[in-house]
């Protein structure tokens, strides 16, 4: 089966069109009949990636492949980059400014939100010049959210 | 095969795609230059029915002379229909109108609306405190709009379990109406008609194919337009008149809004108009609707007062209701069980399948890149000459095998351009 790719670019400017990825990656994986349930997990992850991209890395790329069975989404920007990979994975640990924090993100729960949804995470980072996020789901209806 | 209410009047319809623009599901085309309905994502609506600007799209009803079909006759006019009326300061004078059209009985949708906010109130307890499969069942969906119910049906088979699995309040009326009558004439139940005054095409569907139901509970809808009309002159009439047999609870089930309030508490949300809708459909699925226990959705602007066959602009009417509702009890119905009586759904919803692209997974997704492709290369105008009504929709129609490419009139200008003819092509339909 060739696999299904999406490519999104994330508008790196508002937290209004946050989330416009996601919504548009769940509709393509709900008609071509994706499990209910590995659509709800890809959409956290996608949604949680597209609002830190937007706060942190002033918007970036996204791309979805999907082969029936597993999915990767990668998420990459040209940000500031993350100095300390392990406290960013931290609950609660954010680094989003008082403003940020004003329109109710910036909580530190992105990157544990992610990994939680995902069944594999790999973030990599370099100061200065950007992040890139690797999350792998299998379809396995199995596993309980 | 579903049905449906919505129809084409031929003659009239020009194919000039208004209706393909804006219907909510994209499921009009112009074939052959006739407006076509795509009957599985079709939601009744009725929202082609206001756009068509020649009066080409019509709801199907029933016709009043069905009403001598039975031996005794009752009408179910919705709270939306006393909102029609010019200077009615009590929907008392509705009532005894329709009983000087020759009903034996009316009976108010709004009576049974009340008894069903109450076991709404009940239900939303009941699914808060069990924590087993709490995610799958709050918010609490409204099942009171058709439309919106096909809706879930056909995109949000995953919400499934959030609908309000408790009979619509025409149903239930219907049900009660008909008991009461058997009673009181001692006639069999089919010879009693009952008909419901509808303000939508949605709702005259459900009174024949319900949704949750092993069959019809209702004999004949009947349009509130035609009622209104019919009505006009048979209100003058009146002198005394019957009570009122519903609060302003009831009452305000005509405004988008009104089903939420009647639960008394804060943690509702109404949503009116089906692009709302379907965006809030979105936020349930993604589990971003927090704190809320109710979810009241209705396919017309301001809830049923903007039904297509309401005579008024819903904004007035919505005024017109909020005065009637003034001095009136706040409800006059509440939650009393009847014995073997039914309130619920008598049979679990199914998903209406056929949004997807193909049950076969990997057919799917070959299509979905092929729509992508396709889609990359028409011109994005969203113009709607090929019949479809954006640029993505055609390219779903040509990889579903039901038009063609060159359906697209710059398409086909450039295709003929590669194929060597440098003249500007004539203007024909494809294919």
């Amino acid at each position: 089966m060739e696999p299904l790719t999406l490519r999104y670019t994330v508008d790196g400017d508002s937290f209004t069109t946050a989330g416009e990825a996601s919504t548009d990656m769940k509709r393509s994986l709900k008609r071509i009949g994706a499990d209910a349930d590995l659509i709800r997990r890809a959409s956290i992850c996608m949604y949680e990636g597209e609002i830190n991209m937007v706060i942190h890395g002033g918007g970036g790329q996204a791309s979805v492949t999907f082969d029936g069975q597993k999915m990767e989404i990668v998420l990459t920007d040209r940000g500031k980059g993350i100095p300390d990979i392990e406290a960013a994975m931290r609950e609660g640990f954010s680094t989003a400014t008082q403003e940020v924090r004003d329109l109710g993100f910036g909580a530190g729960m992105g990157l544990p939100n992610m990994k939680r949804y995902a069944d594999e995470m790999v973030v990599e980072s370099k100061v200065g010049a950007g992040t890139t996020v690797r999350m792998v789901l299998y379809d396995d209806p199995q596993r309980n959210a | 095969m579903m049905t449906h209410s919505v129809t084409l009047d031929n003659a009239k319809c020009t194919g000039c795609t208004a209706c393909i623009k804006r219907c909510p599901t994209e499921a009009i085309r112009v074939r052959n230059g006739k407006a076509v309905i795509l009957s599985e994502a079709c939601v009744d609506c009725g929202e082609c029915v206001r756009a068509c600007p020649y009066h080409a799209k019509k709801v199907v009803c029933d016709a009043w002379e069905r009403l001598a079909e039975f031996d005794y006759t009752i009408a179910l006019p919705e709270p939306s229909l006393y909102g029609q009326f010019r200077n009615l300061d009590d929907a008392g004078a509705v009532l005894q109108g329709l009983l000087n059209l020759g009903f034996d009985e009316v009976y108010e949708v709004a009576r049974a609306a009340e008894v069903l906010s109450d076991h709404a109130r009940r239900e939303i307890q009941l699914r808060a405190e069990t924590p087993e499969g709490r995610a799958e069942s709050l918010p609490v969906i409204s099942s009171s709009c058709p439309a919106c119910v096909r809706l879930i049906l056909q995109r949000f088979p995953k919400l499934i379990g959030h609908i309000d699995t408790h009979l619509a309040p025409a149903e239930l009326a219907a049900i009660r109406a008909r008991a009461d009558a058997v009673r009181k004439t001692g006639l069999s139940p089919d010879r009693i008609g009952v008909f419901f005054l509808t303000p939508c095409p949605a709702k005259a569907t459900a009174a024949h194919h319900p949704v949750g139901l092993a069959g019809p509970v209702i004999d004949g809808a009947l349009s509130m337009t035609e009622a209104y009309l019919r009505l006009l002159p048979a209100m003058k009439r009146a002198d005394t008149l019957p009570s009122v047999t519903a609060g302003l609870m009831g009452i305000g089930w005509a405004v988008s809004g009104g089903e939420g309030k009647a639960l008394l508490g804060e943690r509702y949300i109404s949503v009116d108009g089906i692009p709302n809708v379907i965006s809030v459909l979105e936020d349930i699925e993604d589990g971003k609707l927090e704190n809320i226990e109710f979810v009241e959705v209705g396919a017309c602007t301001q809830g049923c007062l903007g039904g297509c066959l309401a005579v008024e602009n819903p904004f007035v009417s919505k005024a017109r209701i909020r005065a009637l509702q003034k001095y009136m009890p706040v409800s006059q119905n509440r939650y009393e069980p009847r014995p073997g009586e039914i309130i619920r759904y008598a049979q679990p919803l199914e998903p209406m399948p056929g949004w997807q692209l193909n049950t076969d997974m990997a057919a799917a997704m070959a299509m979905h890149r092929q729509i992508g492709e396709l889609a990359a290369r028409l011109p994005g105008l969203d113009c709607s000459s090929c019949g479809a009504p954006r640029c993505r929709t055609l390219a779903e129609d040509v990889i579903r095998g039901e038009a063609s490419e060159r359906d697209c009139i710059f398409r086909l200008h450039q295709l003929r351009g590669e194929d060597g003819d440098s003249l500007p092509p004539p203007l024909r339909k494809a294919k």
